[in-house]
């Protein structure tokens, strides 16, 4: 299959986390839509991973394109780091105003 | 390389601590011997003795640049513990972790100053970034500080979103993530639709920092995050974090934009950029009645000043980011030591600062006005290595005027707390002053003199 369709699957899906990011409400689903827009990035590293290695057919540039699957393995290990700390933070807000609507968060407008 | 593993090591020490030693005043004094240790590693380190030697492939790069930058946070954040240490056991029970994640949060400064490679600028954001979400909301109890919280939690992890996805485009078009580009042969696409990519990456990727720094689109987090998270760790996130992001942006600007400056007009989108930060941050700050939220709106003016160096990336930019990070790290460091210990936020709390508490005025006095850029301070050589850098590059000129207008502009506001603390009479009430907090700030003024008199002592490491 050509990389051009992978671009634009993972834009697609991409997308759909931004725009998730940036009309809903509650903290959890938007924090679904960061994922997503993580693992789109993942999936197209992939595919360009695959794309580097097919550039270099021989046994001697056996490595190509594995610096970016290491890369998908980073994204993962700092996107788990980052689910820890954002759930409790998204625990805290909860305990105190029992509630995760970020509509809420317009005390410190004033 | 020491920097970076002996503030893992000593994050790790400092997590110990938390149950090995019963007195919670002292994690300060280890807090503070850390970063001594680290700060004369990090100086052995730039003449070659190094305590860690092995081959990074390529995924750092240890330059003048990174070794002086990383010295001055360290030396900012061993000023802002010996001076603001004290405050940081109000919030809660856990000192010796929050000193911890500040460690950790040098980590990752450090690893910014070093980065040669999109995978360590992730992972060096990224751990500056995750430590930050949690001294915002460490105030547990207080609605503005979780507020404050999940605000950065999630517009940070949207523009982390947004950085990776860059690289991948950026990847995509290069075949590689080191910063010095060797196009690896990319037979798969045509060439101009590589070249596409990287553009598109770099776009990404410069949305994604000038998040990170608080620039103008993408500035509308700061005052919120700024105001709600405790003053001890705003002071830390406006100061060393925004001069560490600043060193990222300006080293991908020197290697990947200069390279790609053929294709797109980064001049023109920085010039862009600049003027609506400058704008926003400076027209803003005029109509705030609290102070702290006065210095966030200011902290975005100064982001505006800084951005000058990616504009016009030569090696007067280079200098001026340096030195400019050290005046505004300093300056601010002690604005926000004054502002703790205030009872009330607000100008009027600040009015007749000067009668009860003259030294407080005094010094505070020099931090404004180093921010405003006023002669013999640090801030004027800052901003004027800034603009000269831009009269260097020999085009958009008209961008200095409009700097020194909103300049203008920024002495309206700090001048405001000057005259409330002398000019006008008031009760301003602090929390008990120590001797030594004195000695502090005093320390920090003088040295904001002392660059401001002889930019040199900071400039001279780059070369000597």
């Amino acid at each position: 299959m050509p990389i051009q369709y992978y671009i634009a699957l993972a834009s697609c899906l991409f997308c759909i986390g931004v725009v998730g990011v940036l009309t809903r409400r509650n903290a959890i689903i938007i924090f679904m839509c960061i994922e997503l827009m993580l693992n789109a990035v993942n999936l197209l590293l992939v595919a360009f991973s695959k794309m580097s290695f097919g550039a270099h057919p021989g046994a001697s540039e056996i490595a190509a394109g594995t610096d970016a699957q290491l890369f998908v393995f980073f994204i993962m290990v700092v996107a788990a780091a980052e689910v820890s700390v954002g759930l409790a933070i998204i625990v805290m807000m909860y305990r105190n105003i029992h509630s995760v609507d970020i509509n809420f968060l317009n005390r410190l407008k004033n | 390389m020491n920097a970076i593993i002996l503030s893992a090591i000593w994050a790790v020490i400092m997590m110990l601590g938390s149950f090995m030693v019963k007195r919670k005043g002292n994690f300060r004094h280890i807090a503070a011997f850390g970063l001594l240790v680290l700060f004369v590693a990090n100086i052995a380190d730039t003449y070659g003795y190094s305590l860690f030697n092995f081959n990074n492939h390529g995924f750092l790069q240890f330059t003048r640049f990174g070794y002086l930058f990383n010295s001055i946070a360290i030396f900012s954040s061993l000023i802002y513990v010996l001076i603001t240490g004290k405050e940081i056991s109000r919030y809660g029970n856990h000192t010796a972790e929050y000193f911890a994640l500040i460690f950790f949060v040098m980590c990752g400064v450090s690893m910014l100053a070093f980065y040669n490679n999109l995978l360590t600028l992730f992972l060096g954001i990224e751990i500056m970034t995750i430590p930050l979400y949690i001294l915002t909301g460490s105030d547990k109890r207080n609605m503005k500080s979780n507020e404050a919280a999940l605000k950065y939690f999630l517009m940070g992890s949207f523009s982390t979103g947004i950085m990776l996805m860059g690289i991948v485009f950026s990847y995509g078009g290069t075949g590689t993530f080191s910063l010095d580009v060797s196009r690896a042969g990319i037979p798969n696409l045509y060439n101009h639709v590589a070249s596409f990519l990287e553009i598109v990456g770099l776009l990404l990727l410069l949305v994604s920092l000038a998040f990170k720094v608080s620039a103008a689109p993408f500035h509308f987090w700061t005052p919120d995050v700024y105001d709600g998270a405790p003053s001890v760790f705003t002071s830390f996130m406006a100061t060393i974090v925004k001069a560490a992001g600043f060193i990222a942006f300006i080293k991908l600007c020197l290697v990947r934009m200069t390279a790609t400056s053929a294709a797109i007009d980064w001049k023109m989108i920085f010039a862009i950029i600049i003027i609506a930060t400058l704008l926003v941050g400076n027209i803003t700050a005029v109509f705030q009645q609290s102070v702290k939220r006065m210095l966030a709106y200011s902290s975005i003016a100064q982001a505006g000043f800084m951005l000058f160096s990616l504009f016009s990336v030569n090696d007067f930019a280079k200098e001026g980011i340096l030195l400019y990070s050290a005046a505004y790290s300093l300056a601010t460091i002690g604005i926000f030591a004054v502002l703790v210990k205030m009872k009330d936020y607000t100008f009027e709390g600040y009015n007749g600062l000067a009668k009860k508490q003259p030294l407080l005025a005094a010094t505070n006095t020099v931090f404004l006005l180093s921010l405003a850029g006023i002669p013999l301070t640090a801030g004027f050589f800052a901003k004027y290595y800034m603009l000269a850098a831009v009269v260097k590059t020999g085009s958009y000129l008209w961008l200095v005027i409009v700097a020194v207008l909103f300049a203008a502009v920024s002495v309206y506001y700090y001048f405001r707390v000057i005259q409330a603390m002398y000019f006008k009479d008031g009760n301003a009430e602090t929390e008990a002053i120590t001797p030594s907090f004195k000695a502090g700030l005093l320390l920090v003024a003088a040295l904001i003199i002392l660059i401001g008199v002889y930019p040199g002592i900071i400039l001279n490491w780059l070369y000597f």
